[in-house]
């Protein structure tokens, strides 16, 4: 009888609930940053829409990794959504941590031929190369250099080095012009403060000085392995060229940025450019919003350039990330609906408006969008010269190694560039091996 | 007749309680007792332990659920025993250890020395000496690498008066040669109240009498300092390095917040080097290798070291 009871309840339960708008609680993961306020903001269109209640789960960049990874290797359900780094792909699509889209994908009419397709690359699949898509380009990101145009354009500063260096002082087309402003304002005054030339990444815990050093390394021939044979490292990662390039970066580390900048990431880069410290500075595209809106460096007084060329290539280090719903949420079907309200174009073009850097190619090939914000423009080049970090399973361990080895070279001044990339060849070649890679 | 208090104690007990107690051996009940403890520690301290040595010969990852665990045997202890830069963490630990030991127990013993003795306001200064103590190594760890900034930190403010150096000529925590000593001061600023209150407890202890008969003696302070202070206080001393030792030797957050393992590796210890390893590398079996190495070490040495200490209390 009791049963009966049960049952009937159940039966009742499920026929008045069917046909129901059901409303979830949704939680969103990323970084603490300026975009992720701006998600918020755009999010509650879909709150709006969708009825759905929409909470988020915020990490400072330095413990962001460590905090969302714990989270998706102890099977957490936190969050519902991620928008996870590029380089976590290939460990979460292999371990089952993120729903593949392809089928969602195909179901709503979303092709990933309507985004950029660096972006598409970096953050969404998994094999690199293939058509298998794990998370949708949530926002595009690039790291470039942002200068003070207003030192830049006094003329007593421009004749001083026109002099010593024979040509204008202007946003730099290569390195090593770029070495050559940054020395030409380090220790000098300006305004009765002195000032320094560069504030580039050096920090050693996560992530830092590796997405500094790539930039100038792409440029001087580095690369991550033979094209033409996968995981063959040997005379690539550790060519004298690339010897060379990262030579250069410890050189405008010694010479060139404020005293004590030796674990400097984004966020100190920004408090020193925004202070008046540096006149250039090293960071991701995602700033640009920030310093463009700030009352003391803002508006005409900073100006934004793609990183510059080196001498064997032009390339810039890819940042931002792709949005995936998380495999162990337990509302997949709001997940999945979060995901196609944000690929629509007019959402996707608030997001830009917003301050996200959006993916979608309408939204960035719009005739209006290369000169809607003073930074736009330098976007889009910075865009189209990207290269990312290993996207592998075992990535962690391979930017770890990275970091150690870059930063004992370039800021503890430990051996020379080459044992330091040696080095790293043989860390690399024990993660790969461990990996079965060979 | 008087009841014995166990006569009473029994006497008080519920008649059901008392009925269900009835049969039961001293020891049974002893077990009864102790059986939760018992079960406590095994559940928090020797399951994880024996599970971390069984982990310790296996390639495990945490976060590769799908891939299968394969026995390895001894190899990652001798990975571990074998790469350089372990041995390079093993060396900064050890130099860490040492100075901020050798420091802290000469700067808390004089401390001590001095605030034993009676002067006006020795409360108030008591106070003010452990106060660092009182604070988190979080908190510490910040605001001192705010101190050793080089263009606005206090502490290369304060080197450059003194010897006319400019202050953002050097960097406290991105040189290479000083940052083992930024971590060494802060600690040694930190914990020597701790070995100050220990080394105050020792000086308190030896009865007056003993240097009124050295007096009588005509000892001098000398002899005095070194027959009676030294060797009374010496298990107290003992005590403290054991303490400090232990903690130092696990010493994290601290030197996270300060140098975070840097410059290079220059102050990546041991502690440091283990939790990337188990939690942003998650080479779960070699990191538990290594957990046990370091196990082991601490083990071996505090043994030792307690041994010599029972001796010292018992001379």
């Amino acid at each position: 009888m009791t049963r009966q009871l049960i049952l009937s309840a159940a039966a009742a339960a499920l026929v008045s609930g069917a046909g129901a708008v059901h409303a979830d609680d949704l939680t969103l993961c990323w970084a603490a940053w300026d975009p992720a306020n701006a998600l918020v903001e755009l999010s509650k269109d879909f709150e709006a829409q969708s009825g759905h209640k929409m909470s988020f789960e915020f990490v400072p960049w330095t413990s962001f990794a460590d905090r969302m990874l714990n989270e998706l290797n102890s099977g957490g359900q936190l969050c519902d959504l991620m928008i996870g780094d590029s380089q976590w792909i290939g460990g979460a699509a292999e371990n089952g941590q993120y729903k593949k889209l392809n089928d969602f994908f195909a179901a709503e009419g979303i092709s990933m031929d309507d985004f950029i397709p660096a972006t598409v690359a970096g953050y969404s699949e998994w094999p690199k190369g293939t058509p298998n898509y794990w998370a949708l380009p949530a926002f595009g990101d690039v790291v470039g250099w942002t200068y003070r145009k207003d030192w830049f354009a006094r003329p007593e500063l421009q004749a001083e080095f026109k002099t010593k260096y024979g040509h204008d002082l202007a946003p730099p087309k290569t390195l090593d012009e770029l070495k050559q402003i940054a020395e030409f304002f380090q220790n000098r005054e300006i305004d009765g403060k002195t000032v320094y030339g560069a504030a580039i990444y050096t920090e050693r815990g996560s992530e830092g000085i590796t997405m500094g050093v790539t930039n100038i390394l792409y440029n001087y021939g580095f690369e991550y392995q033979n094209p033409a044979k996968p995981y063959d490292l040997q005379g690539f990662v550790n060519s004298p060229d690339a010897a060379k390039g990262l030579q250069f970066y410890k050189s405008l580390y010694d010479c060139c940025v404020p005293p004590g900048s030796s674990d400097w990431y984004m966020s100190e880069d920004i408090d020193a450019y925004k202070s008046g410290q540096v006149a250039l500075q090293m960071n991701f595209a995602f700033i640009w919003p920030g310093v463009n809106a700030d009352p003391n460096v803002g508006g005409d007084k900073s100006g934004y350039f793609p990183n510059p060329a080196g001498p064997k290539g032009h390339f810039a280090q890819l940042g931002g990330q792709g949005i995936s719903v998380v495999s162990n949420t337990n509302s997949p079907d709001a997940a999945l609906q979060y995901i196609k309200w944000f690929a629509q174009p007019e959402v996707q073009k608030k997001w830009w408006e917003m301050g996200g850097y959006s993916a979608l190619k309408s939204v960035v090939e719009d005739p209006g969008f290369a000169t809607s914000q003073p930074y736009a423009q330098t976007f889009l080049d910075s865009m189209a010269i990207v290269k990312d970090f290993w996207a592998e399973p075992a990535y962690a361990s391979l930017l770890l190694a990275m970091q150690q080895r870059v930063h004992n070279y370039v800021v503890a001044g430990n051996g020379t560039s080459q044992e330091a990339l040696d080095g790293l060849v043989a860390d690399w070649t024990e993660i790969f091996e461990d990996e079965g890679k060979f | 007749m008087q009841r014995t208090s166990i006569e009473r104690v029994a006497a008080a007990t519920p008649a059901p309680v008392a009925r269900r107690l009835t049969g039961l051996s001293d020891r049974v009940i002893a077990w009864i007792f102790v059986a939760p403890t018992i079960f406590l520690l095994l559940a928090v301290n020797i399951f994880p332990l024996i599970w971390t040595i069984r982990l310790s010969f296996t390639n495990m990852r945490v976060n590769r659920p799908n891939e299968p665990v394969e026995f390895v045997g001894l190899r990652n202890y001798q990975r571990i025993l074998t790469d350089p830069d372990i041995w390079q963490t093993m060396q900064a630990t050890a130099h860490f250890l040492f100075w901020t030991l050798a420091l802290q127990i000469v700067i808390g013993f004089a401390l001590a020395w001095l605030i034993n003795r009676k002067f006006r306001g020795n409360d108030l200064w008591t106070t003010i000496i452990v106060l660092p103590m009182m604070l988190s190594p979080a908190v510490v760890g910040n605001f001192w690498t705010f101190l050793y900034q080089p263009q606005i930190g206090l502490f290369n403010y304060a080197v450059g008066f003194l010897t006319g150096a400019d202050p953002s000529s050097f960097s406290m925590i991105a040189d290479v040669r000083l940052a083992p000593w930024a971590i060494i001061i802060v600690d040694t600023w930190m914990w020597t109240p701790f070995v100050m209150l220990i080394c105050l407890a020792g000086l308190r202890s030896i009865p007056a009498s003993i240097y009124e008969a050295a007096e009588c003696d005509r000892a001098s302070k000398w002899r005095q300092f070194w027959t009676i202070t030294i060797p009374m206080v010496l298990p107290f001393l003992m005590l403290a390095v054991l303490f400090r030792g232990i903690e130092n030797f696990k010493m994290f957050d601290l030197v996270v917040q300060l140098t975070g393992g840097g410059p290079g590796n220059t102050t990546e210890l041991t502690s440091i080097n283990l939790k990337r390893e188990a939690f942003e590398k998650w080479r779960t079996g070699y990191s538990s290798a290594y957990a046990i190495i370091l196990f082991v070490t601490v083990f071996g040495l505090a043994s030792i070291y307690v041994k010599a200490l029972n001796k010292v209390k018992s001379r």
